[in-house]
């Protein structure tokens, strides 16, 4: 029988999986409800000058990265079996697409990320 | 004997090939007593009411594995479930879910059986052994680690219970893969290797999504979904390490 | 000639057949929303790179009904998730055995939320650390 290659994208389900359950609450708290609204946190937190600061850092960048791409790795490796178990046909087109849009999110933002500069 | 007996209504998915299209339902006024399991009410039924409905059983204590049915929708074993905890209500007794009806609440076994014999379900010797060795031994500790998976009895509740197995037969199946575990983690057996390449296989661990409920309504406590998801770790590393290997290095 | 003749039956709807499989189908949906907030954080570090006024409309955006309500909705998505997360997780991992006796799921569920805990007080210390 032939060797999936199901391992390359459980690994990064995997990964993104975790880091969401993590600290995915928090960050959804602070990036949009306790920074917005000044809840605890200051509002200019996320502010121009801060943020670029934040991913002109290698740290922050690789954050950010991490966050993203892991997070989109996650979920479309989820709503790609989804599919199938709503029925529909996960050839490999629905493939390509899930997969494609992990990859283009990851690709954008790590090209947004280095336009940022150091 | 002064006995007021209830009386339960058990409501059977039938299917006669050489009669009917598809399948129907058939309601059935059973007395039942306290004690009566939903196969001994299906006994009465064939027994007093009703000789060509057609059903497995055998042992009647939960170990032989024939009577699997979905009653009231949920995979269960015809001996170890009771008319006393539906009744009032209705009992809802179909064939196991996901395969095919052959006649009544007889469903096709094949592929199940098949897929059991392609595992190498036995102990392949790390090296030829002679009587004059004696027996293996094993700790307590090694015993533990296979235990639960050798707890099956072939049953396919668990293949009744996966929608993956539903939606794709071509997956070998919580059953199956707990079994090909049992073998791999078992400190007797050298066929580890072999059996990857069922596990590393799409129909392998990886058309199981840990939806979970195959453990669930094992009657043996057998888990499966822990059998196939912790491989698919072994899996993955198994993959990884393989990228890492020279080519024609082996496996 | 055999008078065989087995019927498959469909699975159409299989999941909402029972509650376990509609569990099942809410935490592989919890998914959508995992992309979704992904997605708003892509364009966040997007506009960041188009430059000042970019980013300040996108921040803007964040304080508007709108966006707080989605986000409460992806709270409670995430929130979701990492429950469901860790009570999956013992099923992947193999048997522990600790001075004889097996590591039960529970602890290990247990195990996992108070990391979530942990790990959400220390992001919340350190956003807070490097914003003063």
């Amino acid at each position: 029988m032939r060797r999936s290659n199901a391992p390359i994208f459980w690994s990064l389900f995997g990964a993104g999986g975790v880091l969401s359950a993590l600290i995915g609450p928090m960050l959804v708290f602070i990036t949009g409800i306790a920074v917005p609204l000044g809840l605890g946190l200051p509002r200019d937190l996320m502010s121009y000058p801060r943020m670029l600061m934040f991913a002109q850092h290698w740290a922050g960048k690789m954050f950010l990265f991490a966050v993203i791409a892991l997070f989109l790795w996650h979920g479309m490796h989820r709503i790609f079996h989804n599919l199938h178990d709503f029925g529909v046909r996960t050839g490999t087109g629905a493939k390509l697409i899930c997969y494609g849009l992990a990859l283009l999110g990851t690709a954008v933002s790590a090209y947004a990320l280095l336009a940022l500069g150091f | 004997m002064n006995e007021t007996r209830k009386v339960i209504a058990i409501e059977v998915l039938r299917y006669r090939p050489e009669l009917d299209n598809k399948p129907f339902f058939q309601t059935y006024q059973v007395p039942f007593t306290e004690e009566m399991s939903v196969l001994q009410g299906l006994l009465y039924i064939k027994d007093e009411l009703d000789s060509t409905l057609s059903f497995r059983w055998s042992c009647r204590m939960a170990i032989c594995g024939s009577c699997g049915a979905m009653i009231d929708g949920v995979p269960k074993l015809g001996c170890h479930t009771f008319l006393r905890d539906y009744y009032p209500n209705k009992v809802r007794v179909e064939p196991l879910a996901h395969f095919p009806i052959e006649r009544d609440l007889v469903v096709g076994a094949d592929d199940f059986i098949g897929k059991l014999e392609r595992i190498k379900p036995y102990i392949v010797p790390k090296e030829p052994r002679t009587l004059a060795e004696g027996e293996y031994l094993q700790t307590p500790a090694q015993l533990e680690r296979i235990l639960q998976f050798s707890s099956c009895i072939n049953c396919m509740l668990c293949y009744a219970a996966c929608p993956q197995y539903g939606l794709d037969p071509a997956f070998i199946g919580p059953g199956v893969l707990a079994l090909l575990h049992r073998y791999n983690a078992d400190s007797r057996d050298a066929a580890r290797a072999e059996r990857m390449e069922l596990v590393n296989a799409e129909e392998g661990v990886w058309s199981c999504t840990a939806v979970g409920y195959c453990s669930e309504v094992c009657p043996k406590g057998v888990d499966p979904a822990n059998a196939v998801n912790q491989n698919k770790t072994t899996s993955a590393v198994d993959y990884f390490v393989n990228l890492v290997r020279p080519k024609g290095a082996g496996r | 000639m055999s008078a065989r003749r087995p019927y498959m039956r469909p699975m159409d709807g299989w999941w909402r057949r029972n509650p376990f499989f509609i569990r099942y189908m809410i935490r592989e949906a919890t998914a959508v929303l995992v992309v979704a907030y992904a997605t708003v954080l892509l364009f966040g570090v997007i506009r960041l790179a188009q430059g000042e006024s970019a980013y300040d409309a996108w921040l803007a955006s964040l304080r508007s009904p709108w966006s707080l309500a989605f986000h409460i909705v992806l709270l409670a998505n995430f929130v979701y998730h990492t429950w469901s997360w860790f009570q999956i997780m013992p099923k992947t991992m193999p048997m522990i055995v600790i001075r004889g006796k097996r590591l039960q799921p529970a602890v290990i569920t247990a195990a996992g939320l108070l990391a979530a805990a942990v790990a959400s007080v220390g992001l919340l210390l350190l956003t807070l650390g490097i914003g003063s």
